[in-house]
């Protein structure tokens, strides 16, 4: 007890300035053992303490505390005093020690989880996704926590208000896969295809050393969301994807890969027999909904292609070529992507007639200038990143090294020793 | 040569009036000798076998009547072929091919046409007493080393193979007198003989080989060999259904090929095979001059007036009288070695481009005046001009309801900035996506350099 006692007293001492903050750490790390000693009993010492003074002192007891096992009641107290910490912390402290943080919020989560209320869990969270990022482009631990939490809640555009940024710094790997792989669930509840076919396609073709099951679960949706907004699939892997991916990714995902040939055969029959015929395994996917969606994109795309060589064409017609069963189905279908903005028709229903119209953008409107204008200097932006980072790696000690080892030599002047390590 | 309308119509009449003009007759400017050959023998009527099988000699001949034989319906001309094959090969030493011709008569033709072992006996025996006389003498000139004499002996031999329809053997005799060649002319023959068994035998790159092997020897070609190989080459690239490359060769062939020629391919085969590839393949400036002001190709135009009918009528736009020469001559093209696998796609070709060029000067076409102007249905009009929309060779759209197609020129200036918003998006993903990736392996190469330190 005393040595808690003493403890509190030099965190509450210690938490003014920065120096005193780092010798704080000190100490705390070295009293992290007793802390754990006592941990059931910390909880009404936590009330001695501010939250949004002494963070990283509440920090370690509050971890402290969690780390035992939590039984329902202690767990909605506990989720209230965790929410109200991470709202009233201050953020330099908590990157003090965060691995600490990210245990905190990950048993927070479970606590959430437990209750089975996620909602409670997402605003917190957002708070601490945010709070922990040293930069809005860096990717932590806690994204994915995050967007799982989101997507269980089914609160999607929170989830994709964090997925707008782009990232560019990863701790972990896992942690990329996982936040890949849950945006891309969260941009296909929100139909926003394009974002989850990127982010979906940034996972399969992550460099890996072993195949994951997270690769494979992704690449099962890449191929059902391919179909969906291109119409097709590629049948293979970019050469940049590992080579693991590229060797195994496919022979994992037969069932999705049948059905992408049999879309592209265009037989409406064929693949609805072969939908029914592997429900169960889609099913016990949880892709049963994208697998529908894909089934009726393909009347889409059947449509969009008369939009190609037809100005008017009879729902009649219509219905014959691209085998539905009656005009009043084609018109639902037609009336369907007319809404969607997927195509630009007028249904006559006198005649019975589609007129369909070309595209009325005409490029000419400010906001599509300005349109341009934006993304000209987004990409001028892009490239200077990209040049720097080029420049940054040429510069890098162990990728020199690396490259003179393996280059080739010519002449006799190549065969200097080229250092092998750079003691600067 | 311009068949165009005599008596003055009014212009709308001219264009809508795409009926059958009529057929020509053949030219009456044959002297009484030649008027069997310059006769059409390939046109619309049913195929006079006996002038059919006279443009050819030796081994093609046979293998045409065959042909004729297994592929035609009517039984009478089926004998017939059988009996003039029967009568050819008795003249020859095939036994092989004897007895094969015999089993397919079956009897049919009488007493006269049956199996004649004794006759096939004799051939053999003589055959074998001949091989074994080359074989000696071929080894005498062997030892004695004179290389004259044993380019000699193999011709022989290969000659002898080829008669008896041992093709293999006859082609690898004529290529090993390649070691023992001194002039050029002696490689001019060599080619010939083995273009002559590589076409026998179907093996059509062993024919563009030759052929390149013996133009590359111009000293010794005279006229008659320079169109001999150009029709070889021709009859390759028909097998290789490069239709172009075989029009462009069949067009260069001089009228010195007269009937020299006739062990392998006929005058009226040359005008026939150049005029539908030129027709399925060519452009419109091409297509006039090279064949409609080709002065050299009219001598051999004028042996199959109906072909060339046909092509004055597609170039002057009457579709329908073209089409129906070209379904005329349909059955009796199929009834030909060469030509019967590709009678299709070239046809197909044809009305592809006759549909093209019919909609290509207008901004709007009545879908029921092209569809009478073809002869078909506007349903099955409709359908066509879909299909090629699709495959892009018509820039257009239909009007089902009113059945019009409507030209669509493509907007330049909208398609250039779909184009350049997507590539923005397109450069936009890839360098994030690389810039992860960088930032990945980075991590984990630092991590595998740490675990090593």
């Amino acid at each position: 007890m005393n040595s808690v006692e003493g403890l509190l007293t030099q965190i509450r001492g210690l938490s003014s300035t920065a120096s005193d903050v780092l010798s704080l750490q000190n100490v705390l790390k070295q009293a992290d053992e007793s802390l754990h000693a006592e941990s059931t009993r910390l909880l009404p010492f936590l009330d001695q303490l501010d939250p949004s003074k002494h963070s990283l002192g509440y920090l370690y007891f509050l971890e402290a505390c969690t780390a035992g096992p939590v039984t329902t009641e202690s767990a909605s107290s506990f989720v209230l005093i965790i929410a109200r910490f991470i709202s009233s912390c201050v953020a330099e402290q908590i990157r003090l020690a965060p691995d600490k943080f990210i245990s905190v919020c990950k048993r927070f989560k479970d606590q959430v989880l437990s209750l089975e209320e996620p909602l409670r869990g997402v605003a917190p969270m957002l708070t601490a996704v945010r709070k922990l990022q040293s930069s809005t482009e860096h990717l932590t631990t806690l994204h994915p926590e995050f967007l799982l939490l989101c997507l269980l809640a089914k609160c999607y555009k929170t989830g994709l208000s964090i997925l707008e940024e782009d990232i560019f710094e990863v701790d972990q790997p896992r942690d990329l896969y996982l936040y890949c792989y849950y945006g891309g669930m969260i941009c296909i509840g929100q139909k926003c295809f394009r974002k989850a076919l990127e982010l979906l396609h940034n996972v399969v073709t992550a460099p890996m050393s072993t195949i994951n099951a997270i690769a494979v679960e992704a690449y099962k949706k890449y191929i059902l969301v391919s179909l969906i907004h291109h119409g097709q699939l590629s049948t293979s892997l970019p050469k940049y994807a590992s080579g693991v991916a590229q060797r195994n990714l496919k022979s994992l995902c037969l069932s999705y890969m049948e059905l992408a040939n049999s879309y592209n055969n265009g037989k409406i029959a064929d693949l609805e027999t072969y939908v029914q015929a592997n429900m169960e395994k889609f099913g016990s996917d949880n892709n049963l909904g994208l697998v529908k969606q894909v089934v009726s994109s393909i009347y889409k795309r059947n449509i969009q292609r008369l939009t190609q060589t037809y100005l008017t064409l009879s729902l009649q017609d219509i219905a014959n070529t691209v085998q539905l069963n009656s005009p009043k189905e084609a018109e639902m279908h037609v009336l369907q992507m007319i809404q969607d903005g997927e195509i630009y028709a007028t249904i006559n229903q006198k005649d019975g007639m589609v007129r369909f119209l070309e595209d009325p953008e005409l490029y000419k409107t400010c906001e599509m200038i300005e349109h341009i204008d934006l993304s000209i200097l987004r990409l001028m932006t892009l490239s200077k990143k990209l040049t720097a980072m080029d420049e940054l790696i040429s510069c890098d000690p162990l990728y020199l090294g690396k490259a003179g080892r393996e280059r080739q030599r010519f002449d006799f002047d190549d065969f200097d020793s080229v250092p092998q390590r750079f003691n600067i | 040569m311009d068949g165009e309308d005599d008596a003055p119509k009014s212009l709308m009449e001219e264009m809508y009036a795409n009926g059958i003009e009529g057929v020509d007759d053949a030219p009456s400017s044959s002297t009484s000798t030649t008027i069997r050959k310059n006769r059409p023998i390939i046109s619309g009527e049913q195929l006079d076998i006996e002038a059919y099988a006279a443009l050819y000699s030796g081994r093609t001949k046979i293998m045409r009547l065959i042909f004729l034989a297994d592929h035609c319906d009517n039984s009478g001309m089926q004998l017939e072929a059988l009996r003039m094959a029967y009568d050819e090969l008795k003249k020859g030493e095939n036994t092989q091919l004897f007895r094969e011709v015999v089993q397919k008569i079956d009897g049919r033709l009488g007493p006269n046409y049956s199996m004649d072992a004794t006759w096939c006996a004799m051939v053999d025996r003589k055959a074998d007493q001949r091989k074994d006389k080359l074989e000696s003498e071929l080894n005498a000139y062997r030892t004695n080393l004179i290389k004259e004499s044993i380019r000699m002996g193999y011709n022989d031999f290969g000659d002898f193979y080829y008669a008896h329809g041992a093709l293999g053997d006859a082609f690898k005799s004529y290529v090993r007198t390649r070691d023992y060649c001194t002039t050029s002319k002696h490689i001019i023959q060599m080619c010939l003989s083995a273009i002559l068994v590589s076409i026998e035998m179907g093996q059509f790159a062993h024919v563009t080989s030759y052929v390149s092997k013996a133009e590359q020897t111009p000293e010794a070609l005279d006229p008659p060999t320079i169109a001999k190989l150009r029709c070889a080459a021709g009859l390759a690239h028909l097998e290789a259904k490069k239709y172009k490359l075989a029009a462009r060769k069949f067009l260069e062939v001089g009228p010195e090929l007269g009937n020299s020629y006739s062990e392998v391919i006929a005058p009226q085969d040359v005008a026939t095979y150049g005029g539908l590839c030129a027709l399925a393949s060519f452009d419109r400036t091409e297509l006039k001059n090279k064949v409609i002001d080709n002065i050299n190709f009219r001598n051999f135009l004028e042996l199959v007036p109906e072909v060339r009918e046909l092509i004055n009528d597609f170039y002057s736009s009457h579709y329908a009288s073209c089409l129906e020469y070209l379904g005329n001559l349909k059955s009796n093209l199929m009834l030909d070695i060469h030509i019967h696998d590709h009678v299709e796609t070239l046809y197909d070709q044809i009305r592809s481009k006759a549909l093209i060029q019919y909609t290509h000067p207008f901004v709007s076409v009545d879908m029921r005046m092209m569809a009478d102007a073809f002869k078909t249905s506007v349903a099955g009009l409709e359908k066509e001009l879909e299909s090629l929309i699709t495959d892009n060779q018509i820039q257009a759209r239909i009007d089902s309801h009113n059945k019009i197609l409507y030209a669509r020129h493509a907007d330049q200036r909208n398609a250039t900035f779909q184009r350049v918003l997507q590539t923005g998006n397109e450069f936009d993903w890839d360098v994030r996506a690389m810039l992860l990736r960088a930032n990945l392996l980075k991590h984990e190469y630092n991590l595998r350099a740490s675990r090593k330190i």
